[in-house]
């Protein structure tokens, strides 16, 4: 799977997990998702390079779609946007 | 025997209400916390509800409480955490030299994994300047921790004015609250610290629970990896019953507070003006902004640990210093830092009150204690002095790569 990487996209929602590890960015991301409707955008910062590799696949078992990453110093953010 | 507990800041009986309210969670309600069903969801609860009872004794929000397994932890937690979160921003930590060990050998720590870490001296009366903190602050700097109260002579620190310069410099500062949540009222917005640790058995909790107040928005990095317990920032299967005790000993404290300090600030200033009254006999840490129940002496010519034995053997149970000093036979560095001579710092002795004292007992102690004093010093070799070899007063910072002083 090819990483796509996306600049400047404003989220509605963002949640802030640097530092912290699997499984937190899977909890976080549930969690999250289900305070957004359809078509609103989760942004999620992580350190965490597995989250790389499972937020992506979380999202297309769930029907979310994953917009991309971008990269930042520190940390990874994420960009999610719900689905259904 | 009349037996007289004066060390309240070792340690606190744990109170009957707190008792209680922990029975269920050693019994019948052993759930794992993390489990999905019934017995899981009260563990649950009950460890969420002692979250929002502690955090209401700071004014925090309970999102913002971490409960550790002691104040020691928190302590690691926030020194470690942060300085290893904001490494990219600054390597350079100020502590004071008032602090307990746990921060202490934190900072040392961190200083052998590349950090330079600044040790702050304190007054003659254990009060940190906060111009001082003010001219230790550098561009590297990233964390300041300070003490909220010493356990060892009582005094409060300036730790809102220290928030006000460390602000304007955006720099963190964390507390060690440990000698004062629940003994006197703390609101952490008000005081503006980022973190502030505490330990339950130091308000008639359990030991075993502490907490550590983390400002919402703060990344800080874990001390201990593994499960999602504590939002993934404190793995490991909590303590529920010691969780939940916590949660009832800040609610009872919180209730109490007012009565509680007004019963021992009485018995303490009986207590000081008692033994002030004996020749030689100095009270260390702040005559004013001290802990309501804490009175803290040297003795000169006497030996901290002679005195706590003969007092002992009277039933009366007190302290000579910080545990680890008493045990290495050291002069406190807190009080050396404040300038004490360490000859003097020897004869440490500290009388700790609690809720349970009465003035009965302050009249057996004032009766005692003299008469311990003068026969020591009747035998003491100390008495025709010893040689100076204190640590100065001074502010020092070291790296891993220089020493100065």
């Amino acid at each position: 799977m090819t990483l796509k990487f996306v600049e400047r996209i404003k989220a509605d929602v963002t949640t802030d997990i640097v530092y912290m590890m699997c499984p937190m960015h899977l909890l976080k991301l549930e969690e999250k998702i289900k305070e957004l409707d359809k078509g609103q955008i989760l942004e999620i910062l992580t350190d965490y390079d597995g989250a790389l590799e499972d937020i992506p696949g979380w999202c297309e078992k769930t029907g979310n779609e994953f917009l991309g990453i971008e990269e930042t110093e520190d940390f990874y953010k994420l960009y999610i946007k719900k689905g259904r | 025997m009349r037996k007289c507990y004066f060390d309240y800041v070792a340690t606190n009986p744990l109170h009957p209400g707190v008792f209680e309210a922990m029975l269920p969670y050693f019994k019948e309600e052993f759930g794992n916390p993390l489990s999905l069903y019934e017995a899981g969801m009260k563990a649950r609860n009950a460890i969420e509800d002692a979250r929002a009872r502690t955090a209401a004794l700071i004014n925090s929000r309970p999102s913002e409480i971490v409960f550790t397994c002691s104040g020691a932890e928190a302590n690691n937690f926030a020194v470690r955490g942060i300085a290893l979160a904001k490494q990219n921003e600054g390597k350079h930590v100020i502590v004071s030299r008032m602090e307990h060990h746990s921060i202490l050998n934190s900072a040392r720590f961190l200083e052998k994994s590349g950090f330079a870490v600044t040790y702050l001296p304190a007054d003659k009366h254990g009060v940190v300047d906060p111009d001082v903190v003010k001219k230790a602050i550098t561009k590297e700097t990233v964390l300041i921790s300070v003490i909220h109260a010493s356990s060892e002579v009582g005094t409060i620190e300036p730790v809102k004015e220290i928030v006000k310069i460390a602000r304007e410099r955006n720099v963190i500062v964390h507390t060690d609250a440990v000698a004062s949540a629940g003994n006197i009222p703390i609101d952490v917005k008000e005081m503006g610290v980022d973190l502030l640790s505490m330990a339950a058995h130091q308000f008639y909790g359990p030991k075993g629970a502490g907490a550590l107040y983390i400002r919402e928005g703060l990344r800080i990095v874990p001390l201990i990896y593994g499960g999602i317990q504590e939002g993934g920032r404190r793995a490991g299967t909590e303590n529920v019953p010691a969780i939940v005790g916590m949660g009832m000993a800040a609610e009872l404290a919180r209730q109490e507070m007012k009565e509680r300090m007004e019963h021992v600030k009485e018995l303490r200033d009986r207590l000081i003006s008692g033994i002030r009254s004996v020749d030689n006999v100095y009270l260390t840490g702040h005559p004013a902004d001290r802990l309501p129940g804490h009175a803290s002496f040297t003795v000169e010519y006497i030996e901290g640990e002679s005195m706590l034995l003969l007092l002992a053997s009277k039933g009366i149970y007190v302290a000579s210093g910080s545990a680890c000093s008493s045990k290495a036979l050291k002069a406190s560095p807190v009080l050396l830092s404040m300038g004490v001579p360490s000859s003097l710092a020897q004869g440490s002795i500290v009388f700790t009150l609690g809720k349970e004292n009465t003035g009965e007992d302050i009249d057996y102690l004032l009766a005692e204690f003299p008469p311990i004093i003068k026969r020591l010093r009747e035998i003491s070799p100390f008495s025709r002095g010893w040689d100076e070899n204190g640590q100065g007063n001074k502010c020092y910072t070291t790296s891993s790569e220089e020493k100065t002083e």
